[in-house]
């Protein structure tokens, strides 16, 4: 054995797993959550702020929340997702604005359309610190039980929706 | 038509790449010496070309030609001048033709400086740069050309980042890619040896001065980097152990490694083989830092667009030269030889086991950073490795590393007496232990590593004073200026790269051990004490800037009842992108910076607001400063000023073909 094939040796392991993590994702992080009930909140909502939005409102349904920014880019990316999502009707998504100016949050729904049913206001972070965000855009499916059943990290894609989300929604609804 | 001229000229550069990696490699194999001459042309012609086409770039951002997809991408029409100019390398396609605009300045140095080198060697070197070149030509022209249109064109642009519209981002890019880059020529001058099996002392003089530079560069690069994410990101922190900076400081590391092993090899003409490894390391290690950044296989705070497409590329690529350059290491440096033979105990030896501290460190770092990426690829889940674990791998490796630093420059080469060696350090150790354990107490705060910083910064203070003081009762002279002056520059380099080390540790130290923040709700003019500081928030105003609008708080710090500074920390909302910055305040000083930063508005015109005291923080950047101006001060030394002096002493092709035989 030639010691001084070694280097070569480590190298070609070093590449064969940087190749492989080419076709991973690494946003795709599970969640200590997911199995878990989600945190429960109560919070203002945006368009009425006499009104709340509470976990027990919801509970008896498959829904989705999703935390969302104005200020945030990865949230207008995946927009068109969701407002085609919300017009299918399949399952209902709510909003949760994340550390946001209520009049921005406002005026960028005007702008850009308004997907959920319901936005509630997480103005100091606090839900999203119960919840694990990581940073907006997240999505959350939350099943009848008001058990996470799944966690997406970044932007909603097409076929993360086709391929994952919307075959375990109508999962869950059958359930 | 500006942009298609540049287009046009980086393809011509491309087919000048193709010439420049195949004739003059294939002409010193066989000796022609017509083919070998085509090397200096070539890499001067491609240097003009991707000039033109890095000013044709220049020109579509400073004329706002929203047509072209990658302006319209990182530009917008607010955006002022200086940072429209910076943009070039804001981005992805630009940061690649910068990266070959380097390569290329590169190459043309070579070529004019190194009329002492013999002509095969040379036609060598730039054959391999040429190929380097000829990768990432390839690269930009399929996968990611910054010339590409966008029809129609665009009203107007969507913006630089705001993270990287900072004056410190302008700098550092071009720097940081001045010493990746760099080590391209050490490499291309290892891969020119092992093609020609003339691996010797000579080759080692050679390198050393490329490498040196680039290392400054790559050191200054770091720094600065760093400085920014202190003063840019908002919340103090000036290292993160993020796989970007991770991949800037492996090749940092590797290349600190190689000069200390091509000074090895040049003095004394051992370690040959080990040289030749580093110096590939290092600049795979580059190569390596761009996929990591580019393919986003990792994830990071420089959220740079990432595609798949490109990944693939880069992993070819570095595949193709490091493996490449590995298969001909195997198979051509058995027969280099080892070199003079020399005991454990002497410079050499200490040399050597510095260097394999300095690689099992570069090799902690590199399994940090890609055990994420190995633990997801064999499914075992997603984990992310963090500060805990560099620092936990990272200091023990150091600290005897920087011990051996202390001890090497007065051991003799060959063999010395351990013994002999105790007895003459025996001052700077005591001193150094002694104060390493009282001066944390003297400070208020005793912890064990707060005293092993500082025993590592003064052990190194301590040696290099032990060290100028024999040396000056060795030389003659009359006055102490005369003897210290005496001494040859590359000598002074040493003492000053390793002092600005123990600069930069003692920074560490003191920012670790003392720093105390505080995050507080203030309403105005209210006041708050922090570090013997007294800071009363006067409120903020908006304002408006070229392409966003701030709010600025009004801090006055006094000290005692006397005013020290007033301090304009601000929230900038970046319109085009609606992004929201926060830029801190900074008070710096010699031995601390005062940091303030605004957290988030509350009701009544009161703000949440961030309060850092900072001890010696600007010692940690002063020292990689200082560690770089070694670096210069060991370049300019008289042996390679003569060097190049004596280029015009040009020696005929054909004794040149016959020393080589020879040696």
């Amino acid at each position: 054995m030639n010691r001084f094939l070694i280097p070569l040796g480590i190298f070609v392991v070093v590449v064969v797993f940087l190749g492989i993590g080419l076709t991973l994702n690494p946003r795709e992080l599970p969640s200590p959550l997911v199995g878990k009930p989600a945190p429960e909140f109560s919070l203002p909502q945006l368009h009425d702020q006499q009104k709340v939005l509470s976990t027990n409102d919801l509970k008896g349904q498959v829904w989705l929340l999703n935390f969302w920014a104005s200020w945030c880019g990865g949230c207008k990316t995946e927009h068109p997702v969701l407002i085609q999502l919300a017009q299918s009707g399949v399952v209902p998504i709510y909003g949760m604005d994340y550390k946001d100016r209520r009049e921005e949050a406002l005026a960028w729904l005007k702008e850009w359309g308004n997907p959920y049913p319901i936005v509630a206001v997480d103005e100091s972070g606090r839900a999203g610190i119960n919840y694990g965000v990581y940073g907006v855009p997240e999505t959350y499916v939350i099943d009848k039980a008001g058990v996470i059943r799944y966690k997406q990290i970044g932007p909603l894609r097409e076929d993360i929706l086709q391929t994952k989300i919307l075959p375990l929604i109508r999962e869950l609804q059958n359930q | 038509m500006i942009p298609e001229i540049g287009h046009f000229a980086l393809i011509l550069a491309l087919c000048v790449a193709v010439v420049q990696g195949s004739l003059p490699i294939y002409g010193a194999a066989v000796g022609n010496s017509a083919l070998m001459s085509v090397a200096k042309p070539a890499a001067r012609g491609q240097f003009l070309l991707v000039l033109l086409a890095f000013c044709c770039l220049g020109y579509a951002f400073a004329a706002k030609d929203f047509s072209v997809l990658y302006v319209a991408a990182t530009s917008n029409s607010q955006l002022p001048l200086h940072y429209r100019l910076a943009a070039i390398w804001g981005a992805h396609e630009g940061s690649l033709l910068l990266w070959v605009f380097i390569l290329t300045i590169w190459m043309v140095a070579v070529s004019f400086l190194s009329a002492h080198l013999p002509e095969a060697m040379r036609a060598r070197i730039l054959g391999v740069m040429g190929l380097v070149s000829m990768g990432f030509l390839l690269f930009m022209l399929t996968v990611s050309n910054p010339f590409e249109r966008l029809i129609p064109a665009a009203f107007d642009g969507r913006d630089l980042n705001p993270l990287l519209q900072d004056p410190g981002m302008v700098i550092h890019p071009p720097m940081l890619y001045m010493g990746y880059v760099g080590f391209s020529v050490a490499f291309a001058f290892a891969i020119a040896a092992l093609f020609g099996g003339t691996l010797d002392a000579a080759w080692a003089r050679w390198s050393r001065p490329w490498t040196t530079v680039a290392w400054c560069f790559l050191t200054i690069g770091v720094a600065m980097g760093s400085g920014w994410a202190y003063y840019e990101l908002g919340w103090g922190g000036w290292w993160f152990w993020d796989p970007v900076e991770n991949a800037s400081f492996m090749p940092w590391l590797a290349g600190t490694a190689l000069i200390h092993s091509l000074a090895v090899t040049d003095k004394r003409g051992s370690f040959k083989a080990w040289s030749v490894l580093l110096a590939i390391l290092a600049f795979s290690l580059s190569l390596l830092g761009t996929f990591l950044v580019r393919s986003g296989v990792l994830t990071s705070v420089h959220a740079f667009a990432t595609d798949p497409k490109r990944g693939l590329f880069i992993l070819v690529f570095l595949a193709v030269v490091t493996g490449g350059s590995l298969m001909l290491y195997a198979w051509r440096a058995p027969r280099v030889g080892l070199g003079g033979g020399f005991s454990i105990i002497s410079r050499e030896g200490m040399l050597l086991a510095n260097n394999v501290l300095l690689v099992a460190a570069l090799g902690s770092v590199l399994l940090g950073t890609l055990y994420p990426l190995f633990l997801d690829a064999l499914d075992l889940g997603k984990i992310s490795v963090g500060p805990p674990y560099f620092d936990t791998v990272f200091v023990p490796l150091m600290t005897p590393a920087i011990f051996l630093m202390g001890i090497g420059p007065l051991a003799q080469w060959k063999k010395a007496s351990l013994p002999e060696l105790a007895m003459r350090l025996r001052w700077a150790f005591g001193v150094s232990v002694t104060t390493a354990l009282v001066l944390p107490i003297v400070l208020g705060h005793w912890s064990p590593l707060v005293s092993l910083g500082l025993l590592l910064a003064i052990w190194i203070a301590t040696t290099i004073a032990t060290d100028l003081r024999e040396r000056l009762a060795h030389t003659d002279g009359n006055s102490l200026f005369g003897r210290l002056a005496s001494m040859p520059r590359s000598y002074w380099g040493m003492v000053v790269a390793h002092f600005g080390l123990a600069l930069f540790i003692t920074g560490v130290t003191m920012v670790k051990g003392f720093e105390v923040e505080q995050d507080v709700r203030m309403n105005v003019g209210q006041t708050a004490t922090l570090g013997g500081y007294t800071f009363r928030f006067d409120g903020t105003q908006q304002y408006k800037g070229p392409n966003y609008i701030a709010a600025r708080g009004t801090i006055h710090v006094s000290q005692d009842g006397h005013d020290v500074t007033v301090m304009y920390p601000e929230k900038r909302r970046y319109t085009v992108q609606n992004q929201t910055m926060t830029e801190a305040a900074i008070s710096p000083g010699l031995l601390r910076d005062l940091y303030v930063s605004l957290g988030e508005p509350l009701d009544d015109g009161a703000w949440s607001v961030r309060l850092y005291h900072k001890p010696f923080i600007d010692w940690i950047w002063g020292g990689c400063l200082v560690m770089a101006m070694g670096g210069v001060l060991a370049i300019s030394d008289r042996r390679y000023r003569l060097a190049w002096r004596r280029k015009d002493v040009e020696v005929p092709a054909t004794t040149q073909m016959a020393r080589q035989t020879v040696s």
